[in-house]
C-alpha cells in the first residue's frame, strides 16, 4: 500500500483498533450498556417478523396460495411415492422392482460415461436393496424426483428473468447471496408454518433450497452464449421465442446441466436433513440410529447415503459433460438405438425375474444383510485402542482450548468487538467496508442473542483454525507432485458432495456427544475446501515464475515460502471463505448433538415453529457469513490486483 | 444508377458502443471527434459512412482488424441498431421495420456467413445447414433435401450426422457458408467466410463462388484482408479505416487513384499489373489507329507478353464488342508492369 489514497484509510484503521483495544483492556471500568447491549437497545426482531408472517398467512391469504402448491405437490409426491416404493396411491403400479431401477441406473452410467460409472451407479443399488433399505432409500429419492424437476424449472424461469431484466438481477442477486448463506434450518421453520411437517414439506423446503444454484447458472449459461451463435439465429429468421428455445437455451446445455447437478446435490443435502421436520427416509433412520449411538447400523445408512451422492453427483456431471457424436454412417436404426433397446431388455427381464424369485422385487427386512454387527465389533476394538487417546484429546482441547477460549469471547465488551471490526473492515476495504462490518454485525448486537452468536464465533473460529493447521500443510503436500494433487483434489470433490449430515458419524463415533465432537465434525468438513484452494493455488503458480526463481537459486523451502505461497494466496483465500461458510453450516447442523450456540436455539425454534426467532437466528448466521465473505474476497481481489500488476 | 436499383443504401451511418446508447444521437448531432468519444467512454467503431451497393454488385470490404468491417455489416442486416444515420434495404429504412418485418426480410433476402461460424452446437451438420428453412416453416423432408444439396455444393457430403466440434475450422466454415445459401439469400453478406481455409481449397471455394455470383443475380458483400481474394472477387473495394471508409472504387482506381494515403499505404505492396486493366490504362485516341487492338478487359500482367514484343509505341486497345477505347502508351506500360512506380 502506498500513495496518500491508501494511507489514510489504514490511519483511520489503526485509531479504530486502538480504541477497541482501550475499550477492551477497560472492560471493568466499563459501564454494563457496554458490555452487554441494553434491554432497551434490542429490537424486538422477532416479534416483528412473526407480525409480517401473520398478515401475510392470514390477511393476505398466501397460505391458501402455499396449501394448493402443497397439495400439487403431495398429488406428485404420491405418485413417485407409489412407483418406488409402493405407496397404495395412484397410480397403483408400484413398486417397480429393484432390479430393473438399478439396471436402469446402471444403463444410464453406461450410456453417459462406460463400464465404471455403471458400476457405480447399479452397484449403488444393489447395495441399498440387499441391505434392506431400499424404502428407506426409495422415500427420500421419491422426494428428490418431485423437487429436482421442480427447482430446475423454477431456477430456469427466474434465472431467464434475471438474464433477460438487469433490473431484475440487481434485486435477484443480494437474495441469491442471502439464501446461500443462510443455514439450512432457517428454512424448515417457515416452509413448517405454511405446509406443515411431513414429506410434503420436505420436499418444498427442498425445492427452495436447491433453487439459488439453478438461477445463478441459468444466467451465466445464457449470457457465455457466444454472440455470433446468436446472430446466426437471428440472420436465420428466428423469432425471440425461437432464439430462445432453440439457439440461446440449447447452446446454454453444460452450464444449465452444471446447475441441474448443483440442485441434486443440494436437494440430497436438505432432504436428508429434513427430517427434522419429520420426512421420512435415509435422513430420519439415521437422525434415530445416532441417537441411539447405534454405531453400525448408522454406519450402514451413512455408506448408503454417500454412495447415493456420489453416483448421483457423477452421473450428473457426466451428463453436463456429455457431447453429442455422430452414429457411424450406415448404421442402421437398430444400431443407433442400440442402448435403449438393450435397456429395454433388461428392464423385461427384470420384470420376469421379479414375478418368478420375488427376492427380486423387495428384498424384505428378513432377508436382508448387514454388517452393523462387524463394523460394531471393529469400532469397539478399534475404541479400545484410541479411546485413551481421543479422551486425552477431548479433556485436552476442552479444558485447555475451549473452555478459555469460550470464557474470553463471551468476556469481551460488545462495542469493542464492533470497534475491531470495523477496524479490519477499514483496514481492508476502506470505510464502505468497515460500514459493510458494522450493517452485518450491529443487527446481531441488536437481536439480543450476543452471548450465542458469539458461542457460534468460537466454535467456528477454532475449527477453522484447526482446519487449516490440517488442510494446509496437506495441500501444500499433495501440490507437490502432479498425481498426488490429482488424486487429493478427486478425494476433495468426492468428499464435498457428501451431504454435510454425513460427517456426523464418524466423530461421534470417536468423540460420543460433546463439544469436542461438534468441533470434530466441522473441522473435517471446512478442511476440504482448504486443502482444494491450497492445492489449486499451488498449481497455478505460473512455471516461467517458479523457474525464474529457481535460476536465481532458491532453495524448496524458499520457493514455497516466498513465492508459491504469496502467489497462492489470493486463491487460499477463496478457499477459507468457503471454509468459514461451510463451518458455520456444519455448526448449525451438529446443534442435535449439544452445543449452547445459535443452533441450539435455532433448534428450539424450529420445534416451537417460532418463525420470526428462527428466522432472526438464520439471519445471525447468514450475516457472519456475509461479512467474512466481504471481507476476505475484498482482501482477495486487491491482492491479486496488485499481483497482476 | 437509379434509387430503386440500389439494393443496400448507407446514409451517413454511424455506430457508436458506449455506455449509455440512448444518448447516442445527442452526442452524434454534435459530429464529434475520435477524441471526444473517447473521452465519453465511446468506440466508434463504424463512422460517417455512406455506400450504395446496386443489384448485382460484389463490394469487397477491407480494413485491417478492429476497423469496423464486421461492425459495419451487422448494421446493414440491423444485427445491430445504428447509432444515427440510415440504412435502406430494396428502397426500405430498415430501422423503421417492426420485428416481424424483419423477421420476414431476413427469412426471404438475406444470409449470411459468420467470422467464427456461429454453427448451433447441439445440431448435427445437416440440420444446421436446415435451420433457417426450418425458421421459415418448411416441411422436414423438403429442407432435409436442400440441406444436403448444399453440403454437396461446399463438398461436405459424407459429414451429415456430425457435431459442429468434430470438424476442423475449414469444415465448420463450409457448413456456415451452406446454412446461408440453403434460402437462396438475394442479399449475402460474408464474413470472412474463407479465412479458415487451407489455400487449396480457398481457391476452390472462391472458383465456386465466382460462379454462383455470375449465375444467381446476389448482391454480395464481403470482407477480407487478403487483397489477391478482393482482387479476384471484387467489383469495387472499400477500404476502411477506424471506422470511417477511406475509398470505395473499383480495383483499378484503389490501385491507381488511391484517395488518401493510408489507401495508397495499404495498397503499396500491390503487383499493381495484377490489377489494372489495359482500359484503365488506355487514353482517347485523336485520329486514326491501325494494327491489332487489344482487349480491354485484360488486366496488364496477362498482356505483358504482348505488349512488350509490340513495336508500335501506342497500341490501340479495344472493347469486348471491338469498338476502340483508345490507346496505351507502351513506355507507360511496361513502367507497371516492371513494377516502377511513375
Ligand atoms: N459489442 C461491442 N461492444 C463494444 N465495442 C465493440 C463491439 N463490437 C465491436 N467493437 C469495437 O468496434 C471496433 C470494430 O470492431 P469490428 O467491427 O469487429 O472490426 P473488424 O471486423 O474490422 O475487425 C473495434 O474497436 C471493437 O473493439
Ligand atoms: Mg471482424
Amino acid at each position: 500500500m502506498s500513495g496518500a489514497r491508501a494511507a489514510r484509510p489504514a490511519h483511520a484503521a489503526w485509531i479504530l483498533a486502538g480504541l477497541a483495544l482501550v475499550l477492551v483492556l477497560a472492560k471493568p471500568l466499563l459501564p454494563a450498556g457496554l458490555v452487554r447491549p441494553p434491554d432497551w437497545l434490542v429490537l424486538p426482531f422477532a416479534g416483528w417478523i412473526n407480525a409480517v408472517f401473520d398478515f401475510l398467512r392470514d390477511d393476505l391469504g398466501l397460505i391458501h396460495v402455499t396449501r394448493a402448491f402443497a397439495g400439487a405437490v403431495e398429488a406428485a409426491l404420491d405418485t413417485t411415492a407409489n412407483l418406488l416404493y409402493g405407496r397404495s396411491r395412484w397410480p397403483h403400479l408400484g413398486p417397480i422392482p429393484w432390479v430393473v431401477v438399478a439396471a436402469t441406473m446402471a444403463m444410464a452410467g453406461y450410456a453417459l460415461r462406460g463400464w465404471r460409472l455403471a458400476a457405480l451407479t447399479g452397484g449403488t443399488f444393489v447395495w441399498i436393496a440387499v441391505m434392506g433399505q431400499w424404502k428407506w432409500a426409495m422415500e427420500t429419492l421419491s422426494v428428490i424426483a418431485v423437487a429436482t424437476p421442480v427447482a430446475v424449472a423454477l431456477g430456469l424461469a427466474l434465472g431467464i428473468m434475471g438474464w433477460r431484466w438487469p433490473r431484475f438481477e440487481r434485486l435477484l442477486n443480494p437474495v441469491l447471496n442471502l439464501a446461500q448463506s443462510l443455514p439450512h434450518f432457517a428454512y424448515m421453520i417457515p416452509v413448517v408454518v405454511f405446509v406443515g411437517v411431513g414429506p410434503k414439506s420436505g420436499a418444498i423446503v427442498t425445492i427452495i433450497f436447491s433453487v439459488p444454484p439453478m438461477i445463478r447458472m441459468t444466467m451465466l449459461g445464457l449470457r457465455r452464449v457466444a454472440p455470433e451463435i446468436i446472430e446466426a439465429g437471428q440472420m436465420a429468421g428466428a423469432n425471440r421465442w425461437q432464439v430462445m428455445t432453440r439457439v440461446r437455451l440449447p447452446a446454454a446445455r453444460t452450464e444449465i446441466l452444471i446447475g441441474v447437478n448443483q440442485v441434486i446435490m443440494q436437494s440430497l443435502a436438505m432432504v436428508v436433513l429434513a427430517s427434522f421436520i419429520g420426512m421420512p427416509g435415509l435422513g430420519q433412520k439415521l437422525l434415530q440410529l445416532l441417537q441411539a449411538l447405534k454405531i453400525g447400523l448408522s454406519f450402514e445408512i451413512g455408506i448408503t447415503i454417500v454412495l447415493l451422492a456420489v453416483a448421483l453427483d457423477r452421473l450428473s456431471k457426466a451428463w453436463a459433460l456429455h457431447q453429442p457424436a455422430h452414429a457411424e454412417a450406415g448404421a442402421g436404426r437398430i444400431a443407433r438405438h442400440r442402448l435403449l433397446l438393450v435397456w429395454l431388455g433388461l428392464v423385461l427381464a427384470g420384470f420376469l425375474l421379479a414375478r418368478a424369485v420375488p427376492y427380486f422385487h423387495v428384498v424384505e427386512r428378513s432377508q436382508a444383510l448387514s454388517i452393523a454387527g462387524p463394523i460394531d465389533a471393529v469400532m469397539d476394538m478399534l475404541l479400545g485402542v484410541v479411546r485413551p487417546l481421543t479422551d486425552g484429546l477431548r479433556w485436552f482441547l476442552i479444558t485447555r482450548v475451549l473452555i478459555p477460549l469460550r470464557d474470553a469471547i463471551l468476556w469481551l465488551p460488545f462495542v469493542g468487538v464492533l470497534l475491531a471490526l470495523a477496524a479490519l473492515g477499514w483496514r481492508i476495504g476502506g470505510a464502505r467496508s468497515a460500514l459493510v462490518c458494522l450493517g452485518f454485525i450491529l443487527p446481531i448486537a441488536l437481536s439480543g442473542w450476543w452471548d450465542r452468536a458469539m458461542i457460534t464465533v468460537y466454535t467456528v473460529g477454532t475449527a477453522v483454525a484447526l482446519a487449516l493447521l490440517i488442510g494446509l500443510p496437506l495441500g501444500i503436500w499433495a501440490a507437490g507432485r502432479e498425481t498426488r494433487a490429482k488424486a487429493v483434489l478427486l478425494a476433495c470433490d468426492t468428499f464435498q458432495t457428501f451431504p454435510s449430515f454425513i460427517y456426523l458419524i464418524p466423530v461421534v463415533m470417536l468423540f460420543g456427544v460433546n463439544d469436542v465432537a461438534v468441533v470434530a465434525a466441522v473441522v473435517v468438513f471446512a478442511a476440504v475446501p482448504l486443502v482444494r484452494y491450497t492445492v489449486e493455488g499451488l498449481r497455478n503458480v505460473p512455471p516461467e515464475t517458479v523457474e525464474a526463481a529457481e535460476m536465481s537459486g532458491a532453495t524448496r523451502r524458499q520457493l514455497l515460502w516466498s513465492v508459491r505461497l504469496p502467489l497462492a494466496l489470493p486463491t487460499l483465500m477463496v478457499g477459507l471463505n468457503q471454509s468459514v461458510m461451510f463451518a458455520l453450516f456444519m455448526v448449525i447442523i451438529a446443534a442435535f448433538i449439544g452445543t449452547q450456540d445459535l443452533g441450539q436455539e435455532m433448534q428450539r425454534a424450529l420445534s416451537a415453529t417460532d418463525v420470526g426467532k428462527g428466522l432472526v437466528l438464520g439471519l445471525a448466521v447468514a450475516f457472519m457469513g456475509l461479512m467474512v465473505d466481504h471481507l476476505l474476497m475484498r482482501w482477495s481481489a486487491a491482492r491479486r490486483a496488485v499481483l497482476q500488476g | 444508377m437509379t434509387q430503386r436499383d440500389a439494393v443496400i443504401d448507407c446514409r451517413n451511418v454511424w455506430k457508436v458502443f458506449g455506455p449509455r446508447p440512448d444518448q447516442m444521437p445527442a452526442l452524434l448531432a454534435r459530429n464529434p471527434s475520435a477524441e471526444e468519444l473517447r473521452a465519453a467512454g465511446c468506440v466508434a467503431a463504424v463512422r460517417d459512412v455512406s455506400l450504395t451497393i446496386p443489384r448485382g454488385e460484389m463490394l469487397v470490404v477491407m480494413g485491417l482488424s478492429g476497423s469496423g468491417k464486421s461492425t459495419l455489416v451487422r448494421c446493414m442486416s440491423r444485427l445491430l441498431d445504428i447509432s444515427a444515420g440510415q440504412v435502406a434495404v430494396e428502397g426500405q429504412d430498415i430501422g423503421t421495420l417492426t420485428e416481424t418485418q424483419l423477421i420476414e426480410l431476413r427469412r426471404r433476402r438475406m444470409g449470411m456467413v459468420f467470422q467464427s461460424f456461429g454453427l448451433l452446437p447441439h445440431r448435427n451438420v445437416l440440420e444446421n445447414v436446415a435451420f433457417p428453412l426450418e425458421m421459415r416453416g418448411q416441411p422436414r423432408a423438403a429442407r432435409i433435401a436442400r440441406a444436403r444439396e448444399m453440403l454437396e455444393l461446399v463438398g461436405l457430403t459424407g459429414r451429415e450426422a456430425h457435431f459442429p466440434r468434430e470438424l476442423s475450422g475449414g469444415q465448420q466454415q463450409r457448413v456456415g457458408i451452406a446454412r446461408s445459401l440453403a434460402i437462396e439469400p438475394a442479399i449475402w453478406f460474408l464474413d470472412e467466410p474463407f479465412s479458415a481455409l487451407d489455400p487449396l481449397i480457398r481457391r476452390e471455394m472462391q472458383d465456386e463462388f465466382l460462379r454462383l455470383k455470375g449465375t444467381l443475380d446476389k448482391t454480395i458483400v464481403f470482407i477480407t484482408h487478403d487483397f489477391d481474394e478482393a482482387l479476384r472477387l471484387a467489383d469495387r473495394i472499400a477500404i476502411m479505416k477506424d471506422g470511417a471508409v477511406e475509398q470505395c472504387d473499383t480495383p483499378d482506381r484503389i490501385v491507381m487513384a488511391p484517395a488518401t494515403p493510408y489507401v495508397a499505404k495499404f495498397t503499396a505492396q500491390i503487383d499493381r499489373a495484377r490489377v489494372v486493366r489495359l482500359a484503365a490504362l488506355a487514353v482517347p485516341a485523336a485520329g486514326g489507329v491501325h494494327g491489332a487492338a487489344l482487349p480491354g478487359e485484360a488486366v496488364l500482367h496477362d498482356m505483358a507478353r504482348a505488349i512488350l514484343a509490340d513495336p508500335r509505341p501506342q497500341i490501340p486497345v479495344a472493347a469486348a464488342d471491338g469498338s476502340l477505347l483508345g490507346l496505351l502508351d507502351r513506355q507507360a506500360a511496361t513502367d507497371l508492369i516492371l513494377g516502377d512506380r511513375p
